[in-house]
């Protein structure tokens, strides 16, 4: 069944057995193609990442399904039957540790992939279905990840759950209907728990498939590579130059670098495990108990802050599911020609500014939306409530529209109370970043990206892989070379037209 | 009052908003706006080293057992573990206590159970019992309380956070034992000048300063192993014995983590030279 763009020699069974089932189910043949499959040489490592994801995806499923049996969906018991596990199952805690800090690393692992594809325009014809695929992957992600973070049924499972369910209730005249089908009830409560557990049981196997789906879909158009040019398909022989099979070359490559991030993952696991968490879910969830700040997982960090971003609570829940909605068009939306961000001077430049963008739209998220950035603020100190009241009062009377505060203080060393005045002048707060990067992070996508296929001059691509590999080659032996060696870094390492 | 000098000089912050009062803020869109006014972070805590610090670092079963004397004289009265079995006492890694001792801890306590007939009668605690909480319930527990429920404590530790900041958190931790430990020391003989507290109590550390738990550490406290029981002693072997009952696992592993990080650096290693030695044909230039 090896089909595809690039020719392969075809499998041929050589033992009687193999040959009997190859006529009946050609699982040999699938798994030849698969261990066989012409990839394409010059692969850098920011192509190792899909291994990664999968093997995080097993992490997930595997630590998930032990833990699944020690674990109880009741409100009552869910946080007790957790802390059942990290104190009286054997290895609970490092199943729990695994499955926690697997599910960030799950999501650097599928950020550095999404970024790469975008850099590499790995989404362009022929693999625009391969893209959506990942999109729909990422998606479930991030639903699964929603739901199983509620789990422990701690302080910020319960209000996290509480404030994106209650993100629905903006869908105009059905929202609260929706709202209380989704939570199975007039709040987050027994309903929820149970059906968040099946959901965050189910996902991971629809995820699963998906993959399989994402993975047959690259073995029918190939793998992109960082020169962006097509592997030559005329004959096998021709492919060959461009390829290398995948057993041994990248086996060996994507098993080093899941090794490595397995290394990082490990010291989160055992040295830093409630590094990417929350301290309040620490505290079993009491709905009577507000916790001081509501913050999200990191991994949502940028789409919360696209949402506060946004005055409006219907047009910031659009404006959030539009924000991933957008990945789905990039396809269509990349005008250019050149697929390959390394042939793209400009666009370089706006997607450095969009990866910034995106750092950055997950910095506002952390951030409380009103703080000061950059702030023109004086500071008046009384020690007394009433003076400090007079002094705001005519402050507001000399300017009615002035920006004033008044706070108690402890000034510690003399152990007294003080009031602060501030006026506050000018300020630019993290809700004026996040909404400056919101509009960067929709203009990269539906005004940028159109734009700069039709205005770009492209640098000159290499003809084949072959030649970009072996430009490449040559390059590195140049430097290694030396100072002896005049040809160190010339531009040669893309051979021109 | 030794402490309490060093307490001073040890904090980063100098003064901390208490309660704002704002008029006229610009308007806070979004669902989550006004976080930016809860004073929840309080001030710096004091930064002190403990033995389980680190990579290597493990709990000394000497301290874990001041610490539950602590526990059991001053905090227990109050406060529950509800997820520490009685057993616990007596496992690696923790206090260590002999098995004998921990019989004799547990039968300090009787759990109500039902007898053959279906009548409600106690018994004597054993080491398979969970602790037995000193209230039945939350409602009796706030009754005699003033109205505050004490927290249960059996995780207290990693419930806190005292370090902020993604670097410091990476380097130091979430600073959940510092807070409990600077919580402890926190307590001054009178509030700051013009400091209201009503009917709580003044402490620097806890957010928003106002805490219904008065002071419990005081000096001369009579550790069993004759240890000189001051303030700050007593403050660093509870603190120890609330890490160490909100993750008893966590020598065990820090053990593992060594292993499996030797483990996989050296295969790194030998699949880096497989993968160099395995290129080095394709690399060749043709």
């Amino acid at each position: 069944m090896s089909g595809g763009h690039i020719p392969q020699e075809h499998h041929e069974p050589t033992s009687e057995a193999g040959k009997w089932l190859d006529n009946r189910l050609p699982v040999g043949g699938l798994l030849a193609h698969l261990n066989s499959f012409p990839t394409p040489k010059n692969l850098n490592w920011l192509w190792v990442f899909g291994g990664i994801l999968a093997v995080c995806l097993v992490i997930q499923i595997a630590t998930g399904v032990v833990l699944a049996m020690h674990y109880t969906p009741h409100v009552d018991h869910a946080f007790a039957s957790v802390e059942h596990i990290m104190r009286d199952v054997n290895g609970g805690w490092w199943l729990r540790y695994s499955h926690a800090v697997g599910a960030s690393f799950f999501f650097i692992a599928v950020y550095i992939h999404i970024f790469r594809g975008i850099f590499y325009g790995s989404y362009k014809e022929p693999r625009e279905i391969l893209w959506i695929i990942g999109v729909l992957i990422y998606l479930l992600m991030m639903a699964t990840a929603f739901m199983g973070y509620v789990l422990p049924w701690g302080q910020m499972s319960f209000w996290g759950a509480t404030v994106i369910t209650q993100l629905f209730s903006a869908i105009p005249l059905v929202g609260d209907n929706i709202l209380i089908w989704l939570q199975g009830g007039f709040a987050i409560d027994n309903a929820a728990l149970n059906r968040f557990f099946a959901l965050h049981y189910l996902l991971p196997f629809a995820i699963a498939g998906l993959v399989v789906l994402h993975i047959w879909a690259l073995h029918h158009v190939g793998n992109n590579n960082p020169a962006g040019v097509p592997v030559r398909n005329d004959s096998v022989e021709t492919a060959k130059k461009d390829t290398v099979p995948f057993t041994p070359y990248y086996t060996v490559k994507d098993l080093f670098a899941i090794i490595v991030f397995l290394i990082i993952f490990a010291m989160f696991v055992f040295y830093a495990p409630n590094y990417l968490g929350h301290a309040d879910n620490y505290i079993e969830a009491n709905p009577l108990v507000t916790p001081a700040h509501i913050v999200p997982e990191w991994y949502f960090l940028p789409f919360y802050a696209i949402l506060r971003s946004i005055p409006d609570k219907l047009m910031g829940v659009v404006a959030m599911f539009a924000a991933i909605g957008v990945l789905a068009l990039l396809p269509w939306l990349d005008t250019s020609r050149t697929r390959s961000g390394a042939y793209r001077p400009l666009f370089q430049r706006f997607f450095a500014l969009f990866f910034v963008a995106c750092l950055g739209l997950g910095y506002v998220g952390a951030k409380s939306p009103d703080d000061i950035i950059i702030g023109s603020v004086s500071h008046e100190k009384f020690s007394t409530e009433e003076e400090a009241t007079a002094f705001m009062t005519q402050l507001l009377a000399d300017d009615p529209g002035a920006t004033v505060a008044m706070a108690q203080k402890i000034d510690f060393d003399a152990n007294k109370v003080y009031y602060d005045v501030a006026e506050t002048h000018l300020a630019f707060r993290y809700i004026h970043l996040g909404q400056l990067l919101t509009l960067y992070y929709f203009a990269f996508f539906l005004v940028i990206l159109p734009a700069l296929g039709l205005i770009e001059r492209s640098k000159a691509l290499p003809e084949t892989i072959e030649d970009h590999f072996n430009a490449k080659m040559a390059k590195k032996k140049g430097v290694s070379a030396g100072a002896t060696s005049d040809g160190g870094d010339k531009p040669s390492a893309v051979p021109a037209e | 009052m030794a402490y309490l000098t060093e307490t001073l000089t040890k904090a980063a912050t100098k003064a901390a908003a208490v309660s704002v009062l704002a008029l006229g803020l610009s308007a806070a869109p979004g669902l989550n706006g006004g976080d930016a006014h809860a004073a929840g972070k309080g001030v710096g805590v004091i930064d002190h080293d403990f033995a389980h610090e680190g990579a290597f670092g493990a709990f000394d079963p000497a301290q874990l057992r001041r610490g539950w004397q602590i526990y059991a004289e001053v905090c227990s009265s109050c406060h529950s573990l509800n997820y520490l079995s009685y057993r616990n006492l007596g496992e690696p890694g923790g206090p260590e206590f002999s098995e004998e001792d921990v019989k004799a801890i547990a039968a300090q306590f009787e759990v109500q159970t039902i007898d053959s007939e279906g009548e409600p009668i106690f018994r004597p605690a054993v080491p398979s019992d969970k602790m037995v909480a000193p209230y039945p319930n939350d409602e009796v527990a706030k009754l005699s309380n003033g109205g505050a429920l004490p927290p249960d404590l059996s995780l207290m530790t990693k419930a806190r956070t005292g370090y902020f900041g993604i670097w410091k958190q990476l380097a130091e931790g979430m600073g959940g034992p510092e807070y409990v430990y600077s919580l402890m020391l926190g307590y001054t003989d009178e509030p700051p000048e013009g400091f209201e507290v009503g009917d709580l109590y003044y402490n620097r550390y806890y957010p928003g300063h106002r805490i219904a738990m008065g002071r419990q550490l005081w000096e001369d406290f009579e550790y069993l192993d004759g240890t000189v029981g001051t303030v700050e002693q007593q403050a660093e072997d509870i603190t120890a014995f609330l890490t160490w009952t909100a993750e008893p696992k966590m020598v065990e592993r820090k053990q593992a983590g060594i292993r499996n990080l030797l483990f996989l650096t050296l295969f790194a290693v030998l699949l880096w030279y497989s993968n160099k030695k395995l290129w080095s044909s394709v690399k060749k230039p043709s």
